[in-house]
């Protein structure tokens, strides 16, 4: 199995319009499967307009309870609490109760509660599915909105895809990243053979791709970049490419502003579907030769 | 008056509306606003201004560090962390730092209190001003997995600060745990969208879990107007949200912030329409 991730650091850099167009090319071999790792903005379904054929929950951390019968309104929740869970009773009242937004789910109140008066139980964060699409079945999540673990639900939404791609021989996996360096994005490069890094020719899209560069190297993923937009500013462009030479990361391709990429958005295509002689999806026909060479 | 901008998808333009914000609140007054960047995990704001930096400091989470005179190898420690953070193998126990969330628990039930807690650093807060701005940011360092222990030192150390005084605060994308731990303190919240498909998916997961969660006020703005569909616009009528202002889709915009111009540096003309947010927030928020 090969395992292709989409990454940038940076938000918004079209990390899902890519990984769609990349879908439509590689949906060729047959043996395409695709998951959905941006779990609290998961925009590939826009795009591949798939059909759901299943639906499971998924449970997230512990969310912390109090008996209002058995509590004593001691207030040694409130003491312990390190998450600012612990709402502290209003004058009229005496009962102590949870934030659950805020519950880390640690349980230690559980533990600390003179009274027992604490139980904790594992709430429902999200769902997540299996679908199909015309370029391969397609793995994908929905958080709920204010929810921790998405690291989990990445890592959950994977290894089901990993698990389907056993079904065929030579499958090739391709995953849509979340943004940013953290928790979700480290579940979601978890295996990869390859990390294609979206990036964009400014200032902070630069700042933000040697943050995701040294952030796959750590975690021994080989990178290799692409620059999106790269019009809007050639003199960026060609320093992000002197830079990656220097430092030995293959670069995969440029791709010009093209509002086709957004029509086709609308359309619910991945671009090169909505318009095959598009500026862009000329331009990702070539990054799609230069990742299968690499991997 | 505190106010968080957000969204729930990446590079709809938070940073571009947070310093503008920032410096709209700086023209003609002697109070300094203050810019926080809670994005941590891609703190960009101080590209866009002149930052001199006059501090910083680690931070992190506090873990478990064990007297293994004391231990008795109970393993009470383990049975009660849900993050597998410690385990106890025979005279030997194994403090894992980067799974440890910090809750403190198994400090608090180890019979012998032979477990003492301290720092492992995930990040760093630093603070700054450019002269008219006072700037502060945190940034996780690379490799770690959990943002919200830096945020949440940063705002500790920042916030709260005198009513009087305008914080504006750049959240990361998304609507999970960093994003909630950044908005949850204000007054307000401007959520920054583009009128696609895209836009409007993440927006309606912003709206959710800002206003209706977390039940704070919330004003939208579109940016790069005209480049899609008038959803967005139709979905704020209905949901009763204010559009607070309209940014057209420019290149010499992009070009510009590409080049770390900020918006009303580059194109003062939108001076106007910042200054108009800023009071209308203030207004709707009564600070």
């Amino acid at each position: 199995m090969k395992q292709i991730v989409i990454l940038s650091g940076k938000g918004g850099t079209g990390k899902t319009s890519l990984t769609a167009a990349l879908a439509h090319i590689a949906a060729d071999r047959n043996t395409l499967v695709l998951a959905d790792a941006d779990v609290d903005a998961a925009n590939l379904e826009i795009l591949l307009s798939p059909e759901k054929l299943e639906e499971h929950s998924f449970s997230g951390g512990y969310k912390a309870e109090i008996d209002q019968n058995m509590c004593s309104g001691c207030g040694r929740c409130l003491d312990i609490c390190r998450f600012n869970a612990v709402i502290p009773p209003a004058p009229s009242d005496s009962s102590y109760r949870i934030d659950r937004i805020s519950c880390e789910g640690c349980n230690s109140c559980v533990y600390q509660c003179p009274e027992n008066a604490i139980t904790s139980y594992r709430a429902v964060a999200g769902a997540w599915f299996v679908s199909r699409s015309a370029y391969g079945t397609l793995y994908h999540a929905e958080m709920k909105a204010g929810e921790e673990n998405s690291g989990k639900l990445v890592t959950t939404v994977k290894n089901a895809a990993i698990k389907k791609c056993s079904e065929f021989s030579d499958p090739v996996l391709l995953v849509d990243g979340p943004p940013g360096i953290g928790c979700p994005v480290i579940a979601s490069c978890a295996g990869a053979d390859l990390a294609v890094i979206s990036t964009e020719p400014g200032v902070s899209a630069i700042h933000d791709l040697s943050r995701i560069l040294e952030t796959v190297r750590h975690f021994g993923i080989m990178p290799a970049v692409c620059i999106n937009r790269y019009d809007i500013n050639p003199e960026k462009t060609s320093e992000i490419e002197a830079f990656c030479e220097k430092d030995g990361i293959p670069l995969l391709g440029r791709i010009p502003y093209d509002p086709n990429v957004t029509r086709s958005m609308s359309k619910g295509l991945p671009v090169n579907a909505y318009d095959p002689s598009s500026p862009a999806s000329t331009a990702i026909s070539g990054i799609w030769k230069e990742v299968s060479s690499l991997i | 008056m505190v106010i968080a901008v957000a969204s729930g998808k990446g590079g709809t333009g938070k940073t571009t509306v947070a310093v503008s914000l920032a410096i709209a609140a700086s023209e003609g007054t002697s109070a300094k606003p203050l810019l926080l960047d809670c994005d941590v995990e891609e703190p960009n704001s101080g590209l866009f201004l002149d930052i001199e930096y006059s501090s910083g400091r680690d931070t992190g989470v506090l873990v478990p560090e064990v007297n293994l005179e004391k231990c008795t190898f109970c393993g009470r420690c383990s049975e009660v962390c849900v993050w597998n953070a410690i385990a106890v193998a025979g005279s030997k126990v194994l403090v894992f730092n980067d799974l440890c969330h910090g809750c403190g628990s198994c400090s608090l039930v180890c019979p012998e209190g032979a477990i003492e807690e301290v720092t492992h650093v995930t990040g760093r807060i630093e603070n700054g001003t450019d002269g008219s701005i006072d700037f502060a940011r945190g940034i996780l360092n690379v490799g770690q997995a959990m943002p919200v222990p830096v945020i949440s030192s940063l705002l500790k150390e920042y916030l709260p600060k005198p009513d009087s005084s305008t914080v504006i605060i750049d959240s990361s994308p998304g609507t999970s745990c960093p994003v909630v731990e950044a908005v949850s303190g204000s007054d307000y919240v401007v959520l920054v969208t583009e009128p696609t498909p895209f836009g409007l998916h993440d927006l309606k997961a912003a709206v959710d879990v800002v206003v209706n969660q977390l039940k704070i006020p919330a004003g939208v703005i579109i940016n790069r107007d005209g480049i899609g569909n008038s959803d967005v616009e139709k979905y704020c009528h209905t949901e009763n949200l204010p559009i607070l202002a309209k940014i057209p889709m420019d290149r010499r915009i992009a070009e510009m912030l590409s080049n770390g111009i900020p918006l009303l540096t580059g194109l003062p003309e939108y001076m106007d329409m910042f200054t108009s947010i800023l009071s209308t927030v203030r207004e709707e928020v009564g600070k």
